[in-house]
C-alpha cells in the first residue's frame, strides 16, 4: 500500500465502506484543500497528539469524533449524505514556540447543529472529542460562527445599549461592589451593605456566586432587605440604581420562582451563575426578555476548563456561546486584578462582547472575523482585587462600556461602605473628564488621581490605602503570537 | 435637601465633580463633536430618576461643528430657564449604537428638594415603593 492510500481519503466507496477499522484521513475528515463555506462553523483547536500520531490524523480524528465517527467503518453511513454531514480538518499548523502542540482548524456544515441551540452545539464540539486518546490534550482556542447560524439566536435580552437607556447612565463605565463578606451575613446586614455603597455612588450592587439560599439567609429575606436598600437609596441619589439578585438555585422551577419574586419588587437586574448549565440559562433569558430584565452573568467555574492553555475551552469561546445564548452582563476579567488574564487576551474577550464586527487579532487571541449580525452588545464586567488607584489603567484598558466592580475597595474603605463608593465613583468621574479633555491618563493617571484626592477625603484614604496594591503574577493564558507580561500599576 | 454624600442630584457623568466652568464643559463638547456626536440641550423641573423625556431646548444640532454654537444655545437655555435642571447631551448615531453616548449636568435649581420614598405596605413583607420628587406637586414652572 503506498502512503497515499493509508493517509489519503479513499474515495473509492467500496473500499471506503468495508468492514473495519481505518485511519480518521482515509474516511474523509482530513481535507486539505476545503475552503470552508460563508455558512460553516470554523473551529481552531489546539492539540497535543500522542507520541506517533501525526498531527494531519489528529486533526482529522478531532473532526470525526465531533462529528459523525466512530472507531469503525460502519455501513448505515452509507444511508447518509455522510460526505456532507462529516466534519473536515483542513489546516494545520505547529504552535509557535511549543513543541508538540498544533492549532488544528476544523469546519462543520451548518446542518450539524440545531438552531438556537447551544446544548447542541457544545455536545459536538466539546463532547467526546475532549476524551479521546489519541490526544493528550485538546482545547477550543476560538470559533468562527456563521452569520446563518447565529441569526437562530435572539442574544442578550437587553443588551448594554438598551441598558443604558433604562438606567439612563450614558459616557462613563457603570460602578458596582460585591457584597462581602460573601458569606454568613443575615438579610438584614446585608441590606445595609446595599443601601450604603449605592446611596454612596454606585450604580449596582451585586450578590455572590455562591449566596443562593443558605441556613443563615433565606433568599426571599436577601431579595426583601435588597430591594428596601435599593429603593432608598434611589431616593436619595435621584439615580436608577439596581442590585443583581442571584437566583440560582437547585432546578429550574427554584430559579423561576426567585426571578419572578425579583420582578415583583421591582429588581431591574437579576443574576445566574454560569454553572446552571446552558439550557437554564437560554431559558432565563426567554424569561428575561418577557420580563424587561437584565441577566447578569457571573462566570463561576470557567476556571477549570479556561485557565490551562493546553486543555479545554478558551473563555472567548464561552463568551461567543453566551452572547448567543443571551446575557447582559459577563465578568470577563481585570488584567490588572487578582484573577487570571493577561490585558491584550482579556480585551480580546471583551471585543468578543461589544463589537458589531470582530476583526482578526491574534495578539488579542482573536483567531477569525467574526460578523455578529446586529446581536445585541453584552456588558463587559470587570470584578475581583482591583480598586480606584487603578481607574487609569482600567479605563484606558476597558473603555466605557464595562462595569468597573470595586468590593473589597468599597465595603473595606477605612472611613466606611458610603465613603469607599464616593472615592471610586470621584476617581471615575475624574478620569473620563480628564481622558475626554485629552489628558493622556495611562502616563498621568496616578497624579491626576492625587489631585483629585486633594480635594475628596475618602479617595485620598482610599489612594493611602491601596495605592500600590498590585497582583503581579505571570499570566498562564496568553497570545502565542506576543509576549505579554502581566501588567503592573 | 438631599443627603447623599454630593448633597445633590447624581444622576449624569459629572455630578460627583465641582460643577463644571464653561471652559471645561467646551472640552467636553469637542471630544465628542470630535467623535462626531450630535449635542442637544434639555431641561426639566421634574428630574425624577425616570423621567425619560427632558424637555428639548430646540433640535439635536446635528450639523453644529462648533463648540462655541453648542454653548451659545446652553447659555440661552440657562438664561430661559435659570432654576431649571439643564443637561447636555450627545448622540451617537453609528449602527448598534443609535443612542445617547454622554450627558452630563451643566444647570441646577439653587436648593436641590429630592425625593421622598412612599411604602405601601402589600401581601406578606412586600413592599410597593414610589419615589416622588418634592417638586413636583406644585405645577409645571414653579417647583424650584
Amino acid at each position: 500500500m503506498s502512503n497515499t492510500v493509508e493517509t489519503g481519503q479513499i474515495t473509492d466507496a467500496k473500499t471506503r465502506y468495508s468492514a473495519g477499522v481505518l485511519k480518521y484521513m482515509q474516511m474523509g475528515y482530513w481535507v486539505p484543500d476545503y475552503v470552508p463555506s460563508a455558512t460553516d462553523t470554523i473551529c481552531l483547536f489546539r492539540i497535543t497528539p500522542q507520541d506517533g500520531v501525526d498531527p494531519e490524523e489528529a486533526a482529522a480524528a478531532v473532526a470525526g469524533e465531533s462529528s459523525t465517527a466512530t472507531w469503525t467503518v460502519v455501513w448505515t453511513d452509507r444511508l447518509t449524505a455522510c460526505d456532507s454531514y462529516r466534519a473536515k480538518a483542513y489546516k494545520v499548523i505547529p504552535v509557535p514556540n511549543n513543541p508538540g502542540q498544533y492549532f488544528a482548524y476544523v469546519a462543520y456544515d451548518l446542518i450539524l447543529f440545531e438552531e438556537g441551540s447551544i446544548s447542541n452545539m457544545t455536545a459536538s464540539l466539546i463532547g467526546n472529542v475532549f476524551s479521546f486518546k489519541p490526544l493528550k490534550a485538546a482545547r477550543l482556542e476560538d470559533i468562527r460562527l456563521p452569520v446563518a447560524y447565529i441569526k437562530t439566536f435572539k442574544g442578550p435580552p437587553t443588551g448594554l445599549v438598551v441598558e443604558r437607556e433604562r438606567l439612563d447612565k450614558f459616557g462613563r463605565p457603570l460602578l458596582g461592589a460585591t457584597t462581602k463578606p460573601k458569606l454568613g451575613l443575615s438579610g438584614r446586614n446585608y441590606g445595609r451593605v446595599i443601601y450604603e455603597g449605592l446611596k454612596g455612588g454606585l450604580d449596582f450592587m451585586k450578590d455572590d456566586e455562591n449566596i443562593n439560599s443558605q441556613p443563615f439567609m433565606h433568599w426571599r429575606d436577601r431579595f426583601l432587605y435588597v430591594m428596601d436598600g435599593v429603593n432608598k437609596a434611589q431616593a436619595a441619589t435621584g439615580e436608577i440604581k439596581g442590585s443583581y439578585l442571584n437566583v440560582t438555585g437547585a432546578t429550574m422551577e427554584d430559579i423561576y420562582e426567585r426571578a419572578e419574586f425579583a420582578k415583583e419588587l421591582g429588581s431591574v437586574v437579576i443574576m445566574l451563575d454560569l454553572v446552571i448549565g446552558w439550557a437554564a440559562i437560554q431559558s432565563m433569558a426567554n424569561w428575561a426578555r418577557k420580563n424587561d430584565m437584565i441577566v447578569h452573568m457571573h462566570r463561576a467555574g470557567h476556571g477549570t476548563y479556561t485557565r490551562q492553555k493546553n486543555h479545554g475551552v478558551s473563555f472567548r469561546v464561552i463568551a461567543k456561546w453566551l452572547r448567543l445564548a443571551g446575557v447582559d452582563h459577563l465578568h470577563t476579567g481585570t488584567a490588572v486584578g487578582k484573577l487570571e488574564g493577561d490585558p491584550l487576551t482579556v480585551q480580546g474577550y471583551y471585543n468578543v462582547c461589544r463589537d458589531s464586527y470582530t476583526v482578526t487579532d491574534l495578539p488579542r487571541g482573536i483567531y477569525f472575523d467574526q460578523d455578529w449580525a446586529d446581536t445585541k452588545k453584552v456588558m463587559p464586567v470587570a470584578s475581583g482585587g482591583i480598586h480606584a488607584g487603578q481607574m487609569h489603567q482600567l479605563l484606558d484598558l476597558f473603555g466605557d462600556d464595562v462595569i468597573l466592580q470595586f468590593g473589597g475597595g468599597t465595603i473595606g474603605h477605612p472611613q466606611g461602605i458610603q465613603a469607599g463608593a464616593v472615592a471610586n465613583r470621584v476617581a471615575l468621574e475624574t478620569m473620563v473628564k480628564a481622558r475626554n479633555e485629552g489628558r493622556n491618563i495611562a502616563q498621568e493617571g496616578p497624579q491626576i488621581l492625587r489631585k483629585a484626592a486633594q480635594s475628596c477625603g475618602p479617595l485620598k484614604a482610599a489612594l493611602d490605602t491601596w495605592g500600590d496594591i498590585t497582583f503581579n503574577y505571570a499570566s498562564t493564558d496568553s497570545s502565542d503570537y506576543v509576549a505579554t507580561p502581566a501588567m503592573s500599576a | 435637601m438631599m443627603t447623599n454624600p454630593t448633597g445633590r442630584l447624581t444622576q449624569g457623568q459629572f455630578s460627583f465633580l465641582p460643577e463644571l466652568t464653561d471652559a471645561e464643559i467646551t472640552l467636553q463638547i469637542e471630544y465628542g463633536l470630535g467623535k462626531g456626536y450630535a449635542w442637544s440641550v434639555e431641561y426639566t423641573d421634574d428630574p425624577h430618576p425616570r423621567n425619560t423625556y427632558w424637555d428639548m431646548y430646540g433640535m439635536p444640532m446635528f450639523d453644529l461643528q462648533d463648540a462655541a454654537g453648542v454653548l451659545q444655545e446652553l447659555t440661552a437655555c440657562r438664561q430661559a430657564f435659570p432654576r431649571h435642571y439643564i443637561r447636555l447631551m450627545a448622540f451617537n448615531a453609528t449602527r448598534g449604537v443609535e443612542s445617547v453616548a454622554m450627558c452630563f449636568i451643566v444647570n441646577r435649581p439653587p436648593v436641590e428638594h429630592g425625593f421622598m420614598l412612599e411604602r405601601q405596605e402589600a401581601q406578606g413583607r412586600n413592599l410597593r415603593y414610589t419615589t416622588s420628587g418634592y417638586g413636583v406637586s406644585r405645577p409645571e414652572g414653579e417647583r424650584y
